[in-house]
């Protein structure tokens, strides 16, 4: 993704249809399927072949255009699609055959569909005549799919493929980006079919709308204007729409807070004095409060998520709402607002900027707006100075999480990408890497998919191969799909790997300790204080200090797939154990960081209650003072 | 909760009765009834869904049923300025000295016999729901024996169609 303010809208694109048909050409339908992905620019694929999808792979081996990446197991090849989309803002691809191949696929896809990552899944099907007789390896991936992707497509005609590719690749990538399948029948990829490009789409009920409605831009301008404590509550749909740029200059234009949600870390610059933090469960003190608090929240990209908003009913009281996004169901979903916009975020933006400055102009601008809301930031001022993000250093002398992670994002080249698991080790990496441009924080935010960093960090790799590439993973998350490393060594994709190894299911181990009496039911992944069992659980605190997860050693187990492996037990050695990882460019490398297993995650709002009772730390409830104007 | 009733032009695919079915379930919605049939354009298809739900929810249904991308338009239609029909075939339990009181009822409904037998009347009936209810009301003494109900179609009032503009959309596409 670049970052660029080119002052004017992004233009839609041209229908394919308006464009110079080329002469038909006699090819199998597999072969037009590969054309057909040359032809809209898909230039690496995430895969595994199999019985229904073969005839596909035949002409792939030939394309000079598209590269596939052959995976050890179809759900790194849906993870590493949607890892390539998110760092690259192209369409992610990846291809599996019928049945299992399909359904391995069904994670990811839900995965993307939930965080609106614009990725085409190709899987093969049994021969048209073989659909519904339960044939061998007969999945209906395009029923099962239905409620978790944006669109899907059954292909029995070879003649139909062109078209479908085409159709998949524009609703990916356009409106609401998400998630389509393109199922294709046996016998449609073998028989002979014409080829013309581009082939005539045909979409008539598919029209996202993109400009937002001048009127409302007006309404929400004044609203800007006139609030005292506004927030810019910024989600992922800025940075789908490349809206980064616009968004700095209305926040520096109107003085307004910014909070970026987790789906949007990188969409303004953490270091930025107007940016408060994330908001939500595990948000910033003072982003949460400033939600809490406002009195004017302008929504863009993002979705009023139960983990932003908690408890709905006591979400942001005295708030306004401008809701602004690309899919107008978002839109009053969860909150209802009181000025909707439907619209590309970086138009709306684009357009609030001018609106602004045209009340501005008039004289229309409130006192607090005119003086950049100095009151309102003398609040947030003194919570971001009296909660900011920290953590307590293990009494023990053993490496603490927070500060691997911490240490890990500074040492870190720039332009570094980091992908994240799902977990503890996955807020923390929210929290204590900076994130200063777009494009350079993958996770898996909505579908909260353990198991994501691996395989996306392999596919953020394989599409910006001139980027380093870390993965903050969990040794839960890494136990679940660590075996594209092997993929990742074979293929020259030096991925990075850190393992923030605690010997336990963190998050849940979390909350275990704090709402069901430290009762660790299954959560515990290391051997027993004998180092030959493990039931998987235990009740209160261990007895011997604990060394992480040793069964399997991560470090042999990423020796034997190619990799090089590293250890981290001492904070001593840490800087030391990260140089050393950042100075290997040419194999992947996982290194295992062994750290105190009861580090916690805070700032947290407990599940169900209100963001007004957010803790700063245990048993730590800030004290905000009165809001004398309330 | 109230009754809402959504004309609904969808292109005329394969799988497109279950995307919406399915799109009814995943989000909890309640569907009161549901017809389909093809329009005057062989390509498009009219759903007519019939919704239990509060005002809030049901502009949730609206958004998502046009985020399908094979929906075309939905139009709610007022029950002021649209016709609604059902039809209902029921078997009624007929002997000599039952069914001329029967086929009255039919004939105050405006109803038709469509088939007499010696034990039985079938009755073929079209209207409003509060119309085919009060007349199954008073067909109920007799014993029902059988009743098949389809669900409610409807049109506007007036001179305008709703599948005008969304013919020409799918002409300019195609």
């Amino acid at each position: 993704m670049t970052e660029q303010a080119t002052g004017s809208h992004p233009q839609p694109r041209p229908r394919p249809s308006g464009q110079q048909t080329a002469p038909a050409e006699q090819l199998t339908g597999a072969q037009s399927l590969i054309r057909s992905l040359e032809e809209v620019g898909a230039e690496t694929v995430f895969g595994i072949p199999g019985g229904a999808i073969m005839p596909a792979y035949d002409p792939l081996m030939d394309s000079a255009k598209v590269r596939h990446i052959l995976v050890r197991h179809e759900q790194g090849a849906g993870h590493a699609a949607t890892g390539y989309a998110q760092a690259t803002g192209k369409v992610g691809v990846c291809m599996a055959t019928s049945g299992p191949g399909a359904t391995n696929l069904v994670t990811p896809i839900a995965d993307a569909h939930m965080d609106s990552v614009p990725l085409v899944a190709i899987t093969g099907q049994v021969a048209s005549k073989a659909i519904g007789t339960d044939a061998f390896q007969e999945a209906d991936i395009v029923g099962i799919t239905m409620p978790i992707t944006k669109h899907n497509f059954l292909v029995t005609r070879a003649e139909d493929i062109p078209k479908t590719i085409a159709e998949a690749f524009h609703i990916a990538s356009t409106g609401r980006p998400g998630p389509v399948l393109v199922d294709i029948a046996k016998d449609a990829l073998q028989v002979k079919t014409t080829f013309s490009w581009p082939p005539q789409t045909d979409l008539p009920g598919y029209r996202p709308v993109t400009k937002p409605h001048a009127k409302q831009i007006r309404e929400a301008a004044k609203l800007i204007t006139q609030a005292k404590r506004p927030v810019l509550y910024v989600g992922g749909g800025v940075l789908k729409a490349h809206a980064t740029a616009e968004l700095k200059v209305l926040a520096e234009l109107t003085r307004a807070p910014v909070t970026t949600t987790l789906m949007a870390l990188g969409a303004f610059p953490d270091s930025h004095e107007l940016h408060v933090g994330m908001p939500g469960m595990h948000g910033a003190v003072t982003a949460v409060t400033a939600l809490q608090k406002a009195d004017l929240i302008v929504a863009l990209g993002a979705r009023f998520d139960d983990r932003v908003t908690g408890k709905l009913d006591s979400f942001a009281p005295y708030a306004k709402i401008v809701h602004a996004d690309i899919d107008p169901a978002e839109i009053g979903k969860n909150r209802a607002a009181d000025v909707p916009i439907v619209g590309d975020a970086r138009e709306v933006i684009a357009d609030l900027v001018q609106a602004v400055q045209a009340e501005t102009a008039d004289g229309n601008a409130g006192e607090a707006a005119k003086n950049g809301y100095a009151a309102w930031w003398d609040l947030l001022s003194k919570w971001r100075e009296t909660y900011p993000l920290s953590y307590d250093l293990p009494e023990d002398g053993s490496l603490a999480p927070q500060q691997v992670i911490q240490r890990i994002g500074q040492l870190a080249p720039e332009g570094t990408v980091f992908a994240a698991g799902v977990g503890q080790h996955q807020m923390w990496a929210a929290h204590f890497i900076d994130y200063e441009k777009p494009a350079t924080w993958l996770n898996s935010g909505g579908a909260g998919t353990m198991g994501y960093a691996v395989p996306a960090a392999m596919g953020a790799k394989a599409g910006k191969p001139e980027a380093p590439v870390w993965a903050i993973d969990g040794d839960g998350c890494f136990q679940m799909t660590n075996q594209e490393l092997t993929t990742c060594a074979l293929n020259n994709i030096p991925i990075k790997v850190a393992v923030i190894n605690n010997g336990a299911l963190g998050m849940v181990r979390q909350w275990q300790n704090l709402f069901y009496d430290g009762r660790y039911s299954n959560t515990v992944l290391h051997a027993d204080d004998t180092g030959h069992e493990n039931t998987g659980s235990q009740v209160g605190a261990s007895k011997a200090a604990r060394k992480g997860t040793r069964v399997p050693d991560f470090v042999k187990l990423s020796e034997a797939m190619g990799c090089v492996a590293l250890r981290c037990e001492d904070p001593a050695d840490l800087d030391k154990v990260i140089a050393e990882a950042n100075a290997i460019n040419d194999r992947p490398v996982v290194v295992d960081f062994i750290v105190h297993e009861d580090a916690q995650v805070w700032p947290m709002v407990a599940a169900g209650t209100s963001n007004d009772e957010v803790m700063a730390a245990r048993g730590v409830r800030p004290d905000f003072g009165d809001m004398a104007d309330d | 909760m109230s009754k809402h009733t959504l004309s609904v032009l969808v292109e005329n695919t394969p799988g497109i009765l279950a995307r919406i079915a399915a799109l009814f379930s995943r989000r909890g919605f309640n569907i009161d009834s549901l017809a389909v049939g093809v329009t005057e354009h062989p390509d498009i298809s009219r759903i007519t869904i019939v919704v239990n739900v509060e005002d809030l929810p049901l502009e949730q249904v609206t958004k998502q049923l046009n985020k399908l991308v094979n929906v075309l338009k939905i139009v709610e239609l007022e029950p002021g300025q649209a016709v609604q029909r059902e039809l209902v075939l029921a078997k009624v339990r007929a002997d000599n000295e039952t069914r001329s009181q029967i086929i009255e009822i039919v004939q105050l409904f405006r109803a038709k016999t469509v088939d007499v037998s010696p034990e039985a009347v079938t009755i073929e009936a079209t209207g409003s729901s509060d119309k085919l209810e009060a007349m199954l009301k008073m067909l109920e003494p007799f014993g029902i024996k059988e009743l098949v109900q389809s669900g409610t179609i409807a049109i506007g009032r007036g001179s305008r169609s709703i599948t005008d503009r969304s013919l020409r959309a799918l002409d300019r596409s195609a």
